[in-house]
């Protein structure tokens, strides 16, 4: 494994390193707008958004939309605010994520340290499967969960996030552990480690970049997720997501922009936020292992 | 005899919450998630709570209801239905039809549904002549609402005639005013498109083509001269109108930006949270070329299955509420729509209100009351949105007035 | 290649040996439900009369017969290729640039990174009203250039029913390509640096460094990003849903859209399924060969 600093040692001119600066400045610019226009709106009254320019700054700050959008704004018959649902998304997203990565951990040291006759092939599918379409689940899932009496609640749907999420976690953690030097785990084997011995003692404690990844990518991927939140959690137990949805999409009445901004926002702050601490360890933990194979 | 009704009502609500042993629930699935629907379901999930019935709320929203649909899908195949969902027109008899829907026959005798509801309003409400669902208001989808200030300046009389209409249309665009406020969505060409057809070929052409989908209605030169209307239109609506929602359309007609807008009467809603009034600021006079016919759509609560004895009792009480003529009022004055029931005295809603619900009445006696394709009360979904997709191609250019009709009848065909 | 079953048979070092098997046995098994045996049952519904519910009336071609003659169909698949292709190539582009760019020892790389990156977090659930402004002629990037002086700026794309396919293009790289750049990154911070210094000593320039020593070696860098771009790319859904509705029109109509609308919104299940069939088709037609040759070369 490299070590993370590792520039390249390439020389170049001063007149291409100016060229450099301004092209990464553009697109940072360029991946900033978006997010700059909810920013701003989001920090306006009403009545400066409908007259104005969409990206000018706020010329009387406001920070209501937000107190808004936190307790008091509108989802459905009750004037909850998104309180309530941002801690069902919590509610949801941590066991499945937790729950995913101990999985595809386990799944990738099977795969890599233990190799069986036939275990490419069924590498295969696992990984096949982060490709299904998850429109055509849904009925067939739905029944399934009414079977099992989980329909409608969190743990219904931890279970669903679990099942699609272990295809990606089992691939990232297969890619790492491949790389991992097999002579150790054996050697072990020889002075009569177990199997969780093993897993517990040598493997787990040098996969601190993967599971970084594979947290981030499941954080991301389940806390965003509308379709099966809408489906197998709505009412008291739904995601934030859908909360979201209910507050943006409302087909009639004056849409309070400011409002449906600071909501986005707050929508997006947790995945941000593990962007943004994480996201080092992100680029450190596919350089480790997905990429590399 | 109505103070009678509402005291048999009152009392039946009491009883059913009454014999309740332990707390009752219902589960409201709808989409009605914007600040003055809710608060107009707010005031039934009041009444409800007063008997003692408490409400589970789970609003879906988007896509006109759409999404609410595909959660209820997942609800019913995981054998967990809410106990009822806000439904429109032929989906309610598609649940009908796959049995996943509650018998309320006992008390729609008992209060006598069958004389106060519209047969036009029964045939979506009833399956196999039994009540299933609770209709909540009606709406009609072929007004014009027009800007009176804008149509003072430009001299412009209320049209009664399509070519008046044009007119009034040409003098807007001359005078630098956009004619026509819309919004390039789907279903809001497809609402125009209901009163083109009508327009042009009359309760009869409407009914042999959108109801029975007859494929020589479909394709006929009637057909093609109602698209030709189309794209008259479509010469009178700004370059910018693509994806806009109807609220801003409506927008620009409060602003004094356009003339006129073609949508159905929750548009008042608009108007008058923009705190204005009807007759007065606005106006809203029928499609020309529509008067005497009504297309409708209508809101209804559908009441599903529900096994537990308690949960029964609680959809009972809610049926009660939702057919009650105070809710009726209530939640319709918010919605701009008109009540479900013919009894209900119209004193209390506005000039258009008031229009509304004579013309209802007229069009219903005259058999001139519709209900409107492009809200899913004509024909079933996979026919509906057949026609959403030619009606949308053709108003966005990519067909002349021939080759659309001619493509209605080949997607008419494949969705049946 | 097995765990070592030689030593002695009894029950600790028979279970030893059992359990690699044993622990990746429910992840098979809810494999088999969850994904193999839901696409099964898809395969079985295209089949099948199915319409609000599933139901099992056998029609066999039928649906097929029918998608094929269905013009939104068309339009979705033509789109797909048009976006795909774009979508991946640009992507593509886009995050081997700001790779290579960012690897040049460049101050603020901290700052930089996450900045590219944070779109992925975000659903467009979140960011599509934003992207709808930005896009709009009225209040968007069109506005501003007018407010700012510019006059005759223009763009319109969304509203145009040849260009808005492109819209979406533009948002989608806006959200993957920092992903892309992360992958490539990852790579060429992988890429030994004394390889380089002896190109360097031996007079190679900058550009034939790049296109004969550190081009080829991110082979694996490309073929991953490769796949999840493609899988994006045909998941794609709530991007068009946000954006443009499917509009102008059908004009932005994916496969994933028309799929939904079918099973859900039409009740036409049976038809719906046999989209879906033709898109998991399509997907296995890109991912197998790819599997296939990935996984045997790493044996």
């Amino acid at each position: 494994m490299a070590v993370a600093s590792s520039d390249t040692a390439i020389r170049t001119s001063r007149i291409t390193r100016a060229f450099i600066y301004l092209f990464l400045l553009l697109f940072a610019l360029f991946y900033l707008l978006p997010f700059g226009i909810m920013l701003v709106n989001s920090l306006k009254p009403l009545s400066e958004i409908t007259g104005g320019n969409m990206i000018a700054l706020p010329r009387e700050w406001t920070i209501e939309p937000w107190l808004s959008a936190w307790s008091t704004a509108q989802i459905g018959v009750q004037p909850t605010g998104l309180r309530p649902y941002f801690i069902n998304s919590l509610m949801m997203a941590i066991p499945a994520v937790i729950l995913s990565t101990v999985v595809g951990a386990l799944n990738g040291y099977v795969l890599t340290k233990w190799r069986f006759r036939g275990d490419t092939i069924i590498f295969g599918m696992l990984l096949f499967s982060c490709f299904i379409p998850f429109q055509i689940v849904l009925i067939p899932m739905a029944r399934i969960l009414g079977i099992l009496q989980i329909a409608g609640t969190t743990p219904g749907l931890i279970m669903v996030h679990f099942v699609y999420g272990i295809g990606f976690t089992t691939l990232y953690f297969r890619n790492y552990y491949a790389a991992f030097p097999t002579e150790l785990v054996r050697a072990a084997q020889i002075d009569g480690a177990g199997f969780f011995q093993i897993f517990w003692r040598i493997m787990l404690p040098s996969s601190g970049p993967i599971i970084a990844v594979s947290f981030i990518w499941q954080f991301t991927n389940i806390w965003n997720d509308f379709l099966f939140g809408a489906s197998f959690a709505s009412g008291d137990a739904a995601p934030m997501t859908v909360a979201l949805n209910n507050l943006v999409n409302s087909s009639t009445g004056v849409r309070e922009y400011n409002v449906h901004f600071a909501g986005a926002i707050m929508a997006a702050a947790p995945t941000l936020l593990v962007y943004i601490v994480a996201g080092r360890y992100f680029v450190r933990g596919l350089m480790a292992g997905s990429v590399k194979g | 005899m109505t103070m009678m009704k509402k005291l048999h009502m009152t009392a039946a609500v009491v009883a059913l919450s009454t014999t309740a042993v332990a707390a009752q629930e219902v589960e409201v699935l709808h989409w009605w998630t914007s600040g003055g629907e809710a608060a107009a379901v707010g005031t039934l999930r009041d009444t409800l709570a007063a008997g003692g019935v408490s409400w589970l709320d789970m609003p879906v929203a988007g896509g006109g209801g759409s999404d609410a649909m595909t959660v209820l899908r997942a609800r019913v195949t995981a054998g967990d239905p809410p106990t009822a969902v806000q439904m429109l027109g032929f989906s309610i008899q598609d649940w009908a039809a796959e049995g996943a829907l509650a018998n309320l026959d006992a008390l729609a005798a008992e209060q006598g549904w069958g004389d106060v509801v519209p047969a036009a309003l029964q045939a979506f409400s009833t399956y196999d002549g039994h009540w299933v669902a609770a209709p909540v208001n009606v709406h009609s989808t072929n007004w014009v609402w027009a800007n009176t200030a804008l149509m003072a300046e430009l001299g412009i009389e209320q049209p009664t005639s399509w070519d008046e209409f044009v007119a009034a249309m040409e003098a807007a665009e001359a005078a630098g005013y956009v004619a026509l406020a819309h919004g390039g969505q789907a279903w809001q060409d497809a609402t125009i498109f209901d009163s083109m057809v009508m327009g042009v070929g009359g309760p009869d052409f409407y009914q042999a083509s959108m109801v029975d989908l007859d494929p020589e209605a479909l394709g006929s030169a009637t057909m093609v001269e109602a698209f030709q209307r189309m794209e008259t239109l479509r010469g009178f609506v700004d370059d910018n109108f693509s994806g806009r929602d109807w609220n801003l359309a409506t927008a620009m007609v409060i602003n004094g930006e356009a003339l006129f807008q073609i949508m159905g009467d929750w548009a008042k809603g608009e108007f008058v949270n923009a705190g204005l009034t009807a007759g007065n600021e606005f106006q809203c006079f029928r499609v020309p070329g529509t008067e005497g016919t009504v297309t409708f759509n209508s809101d209804q609560f559908a009441m599903f299955n529900v096994t537990d004895a308690s949960a029964q009792e609680a959809q009972l009480a809610m049926a009660s509420a939702v057919m009650s003529p105070e809710f009726q009022v209530a939640f319709n004055l918010v919605k701009g729509s008109v009540p479900a029931r013919t009894d209900i005295p119209s004193d209390q809603f506005d000039a258009c209100g008031q229009m509304g619900m004579a013309q209802l009445a007229e069009a219903a006696a005259s058999g001139g009351l519709f209900g409107s394709m492009a809200h899913g009360h004509a024909n079933p979904p996979s026919v509906q949105n057949a026609m959403y997709d030619v009606i949308t191609a053709h108003f966005n250019g990519e067909y002349d007035a021939e080759t659309a009709a001619a493509e209605l009848v080949t997607a008419v065909e494949i969705a049946q | 290649m097995a765990a070592s079953t030689d030593t002695g048979a009894d029950f600790r070092t028979r279970l030893q040996g059992w359990l690699p098997k044993l622990v990746l046995s429910p992840s098979l098994a809810v494999m088999v439900i969850f994904v193999y045996g839901f696409i099964a049952f898809t395969i079985y519904l295209s089949f099948t009369d199915s319409r609000m519910l599933p139901s099992y009336g056998w029609v066999g071609w039928q649906n097929y017969d029918r998608l094929f003659r269905i013009r939104e169909w068309d339009i979705a698949i033509t789109n797909l290729a048009i976006f795909a292709s774009l979508y991946i190539a640009i992507s593509t582009v886009i995050g081997l640039s700001l790779a290579i760019f960012l690897d040049q020892k460049i101050r603020g790389e901290g700052i930089l990174r996450p900045i590219f990156l944070y779109p992925m977090a975000l659903s467009f659930i979140v960011t599509g009203t934003a992207w709808k402004w930005f896009l709009d002629p009225a209040i968007g990037i069109e506005n501003t250039m007018h407010l700012w002086g510019w006059e005759s700026f223009t763009f319109d794309w969304i509203k145009d029913r040849e260009m808005a396919i492109y819209t979406v293009v533009i948002a989608a790289v806006w959200q993957s390509s920092g992903f892309v750049m992360a992958m490539f990154l990852a790579g060429l911070r992988g890429i030994d640096n004394e390889i380089l210094k002896a190109a360097q000593i031996d007079g190679a320039s900058n550009w034939n460094l790049y296109r004969r020593i550190i081009l080829p070696q991110l082979r694996p860098a490309f073929l991953s990003a490769f796949v999840i771009l493609s899988h994006l790319a045909i998941k794609s859904y709530d991007l068009v849903i946000a954006l443009t509705g499917g509009g102008p029109g059908n004009a932005t109509a994916l496969p994933a859209t028309f799929m939904y609308s079918y099973t859900f919104t039409r009740n036409q299940m049976g038809i719906g399924a046999s989209s879906a069939v033709i898109m998991l088709m399509t997907i296995a037609a890109i991912m197998v060969p790819y599997l296939y040759a990935e996984l045997k070369e790493k044996k």
